[in-house]
């Protein structure tokens, strides 16, 4: 129980000071200090029973607070074990906290500025050395691990296989569905092969694709060699005298290039599936029809370009989970966080990609 | 003297796999002691049994007097803040700073006001000579003052019982040395009861007052360290003269 007794300059102090009373004997002391505000006091603590390090910090914060050039605090008639309990959680004695420095917009902006220059020279190296190994390890094998290529096709690709099928089918379904109904009010049924086929090949074939891949594949990239790192499995594996970009990083560029335009074939052809299923049905166009003007309108350009944007993407998304995982800090947080970061990341320089692609191709065209 | 802890006929399974087989053990207060035995005897599977971490198979577990074994958990959480817990690697949460970490427990159970939350802290954190880590992140940190900050966690709420699960374990001697200090100090001055899982002979030596030595799940021998080194046990033998 808390109490307080004050005889001149002298507070008693008794009972338990612990986490639970020391709402009471601030409530008590307060009164006292302000009444005594230009008196030196002692806190007398003969009567104590028992302190806790939340009491040991209250009587701190008394002393530090209430002590100024004209006026002591200080603790009087201490019992032995009450004082050990202070000697051990006083915080008096330790060096005062540094105040936390502030800074201007212009040390933030170039304190930004230095990191972003940071990483981006990290990214061009890691870049360099990713293709340099790439090239390499085409032509030696050591250094990767025997069947990695493999398992990482399966992992990459065909895992996929569902999910880019879906998807692309149903991208082909809607484009065909929302298209449908704007050209049949000017008769041009038929125009939905060309809508379908074009839209498919150059743009939403290899994006989807992208997409899908770099949400499935590039959280996995990143987050498994963000776990490496926090693991020190990467520092293992240079220990060893093998290349982790070499040993890790490699056999996963190699099989998402093999696999990217694989997968973007098949995304092609469903999605145009897609669009041939609303043509059928709902324009009621036949299937020859349909076919007859998709070929006339597709070349093997537009094949092409949609196989070369699936490349470029297939390794924009590996080097970003790459570089998203080398980068990792900290623990388990570390590990979400650069694995969200990198999936966000891939899919935004994807369309960037798209984009520049896109207006190379365009342009390249009407030249 | 009456045991703060009290194991009565404990057995625990992994699966199939019996760990422990009725273990019987007492705890008494204010001492230090080692839970002691080669790896995989089942030391850490009886510090995970008492506090809870693990459900035992059979048998009775009492804390403060009180059966634990199959408390509701509100009420178990009682016990677990007269309770703290230091783990072999620390545990500390990555995200957090040390100082954080420290006053989690703190903020979370009582209603201190900020200012004292954080003089209590520092106040923990400068018993371990961390006082200055307090705004990094672990991390940041070597693992002895991990270890160190974890003790500042574990002791956060002025546990009457600290469980340490190999606290000096992977530390040099320097600095295993200055932790079994640490861990006696708080001993002397808090008036601490502590359960200590170790295999390490050069800590076990340092602080141990009363030692429980394991072999296979079994108990085999509950006393003082010097009575055990002249028991005839051949797995005690090959243990402390290895």
């Amino acid at each position: 129980m808390a109490h307080l007794q004050k005889n001149q300059d002298v507070i008693y102090f008794s009972g338990e000071l612990t986490a639970r009373t020391i709402e009471d004997f601030s409530s008590e002391l307060k009164p006292i200090l302000k009444e005594k505000a230009n008196a030196s006091l002692r806190l007398d603590l003969t009567e104590i029973e028992d302190i806790d390090s939340a009491g040991v910090a209250f009587l701190d914060e008394v002393i530090v607070d209430n002590s100024t050039d004209d006026r002591s605090i200080r603790l009087i008639n201490v019992p032995d074990d009450i004082q050990d309990s202070i000697d051990s959680f006083t915080t008096i004695d330790l060096p005062e906290e540094a105040p936390e420095a502030r800074r201007g917009f212009y040390e933030y902006l170039d304190d930004k500025l230095r990191i972003y220059r940071k990483n981006f020279i990290s990214l061009l190296f890691l870049v360099a050395d990713v293709f340099y190994w790439s090239v390499v390890g085409l032509f030696r094998w050591k250094g990767q691990r025997k069947g990695s290529l493999i398992q990482q096709s399966l992992l990459i690709g065909v895992d996929a296989l569902p999910i880019v099928v879906l998807i692309s089918f149903l991208i082909g379904f809607i484009l065909a569905l929302q298209s449908a109904a704007q050209l049949r009010q000017f008769g041009a049924n038929i125009f939905v092969a060309d809508l379908i086929g074009i839209a498919m090949l150059r743009e939403m074939g290899p994006i989807m694709t992208a997409i899908v891949v770099a949400g499935r594949s590039g959280s996995a990239i990143a987050s498994e060699i963000a776990t490496m790192v926090v693991t020190e499995e990467i520092d293992a594996l240079q220990t060893m005298a093998l290349n982790p970009i070499r040993f890790v990083v490699v056999p996963k560029f190699h099989a998402i290039t093999l696999t990217m335009p694989m997968l973007t074939i098949l995304s092609n052809l469903v999605g145009i599936l897609g669009g041939f299923v609303i043509a059928v049905t709902y324009l009621q166009l036949s299937a020859a029809a349909f076919f007859n003007e998709l070929l006339t309108v597709l070349f093997l350009k537009d094949v092409m370009t949609g196989l070369f944007k699936s490349v470029v993407f297939a390794w924009i998304i590996v080097i970003i989970g790459c570089y998203f995982g080398m980068q990792v800090k900290g623990g388990a947080e570390g590990v979400g966080k650069s694995t969200t970061a990198s999936v966000v990341a891939s899919i935004f320089f994807v369309i960037v990609a798209d984009s520049i692609l896109g207006l190379i191709f365009y342009f390249g065209d009407n030249i | 003297m009456n045991p703060i802890i009290e194991v009565e006929n404990l057995t625990a399974k992994y699966g199939e796999t019996t760990v422990l087989k009725d273990v019987n053990v007492q705890i008494f207060p204010n001492q230090i002691t080692v839970i002691l035995g080669k790896s995989g005897c089942g030391k850490t599977t009886l510090l995970k049994n008492i506090i809870r971490l693990y459900q035992p198979h059979s048998g009775r577990i009492k804390i403060f007097d009180q059966d634990v074994t199959f408390m509701e958990e509100k009420e178990f959480n009682q016990i677990l803040r007269k309770i703290g817990v230091l783990f072999q690697n620390g545990a500390l949460l990555n995200s957090l700073t040390v100082g954080e970490n420290v006053s989690i427990p703190i903020e979370q159970h009582t209603k201190l006001h900020p200012s004292l939350i954080h003089r209590v802290v520092r106040g923990k954190l400068g018993l371990v000579e961390l006082e200055h880590a307090i705004g990094m992140y672990p991390s940041e940190l070597s693992g002895g003052m991990k270890k160190r900050a974890a003790l500042a966690r574990s002791i956060a709420m002025d546990p009457q019982i600290l469980f340490g699960d190999e606290p000096s374990a992977g530390l040099d001697p320097i600095t295993a040395s200055a932790l079994d200090r640490l861990l006696f100090k708080l001993r002397d001055h808090l008036d601490m009861t502590m359960v200590i899982v170790s295999h390490e002979l050069a800590s076990i030596q340092r602080i141990a007052e009363r030692i429980i030595f394991m072999d296979d799940g079994k108990i085999l021998f509950q006393g003082k360290l010097e009575d055990a080194k002249k028991e005839e046990n051949p797995a005690m033998q090959k243990f402390f003269n290895p």
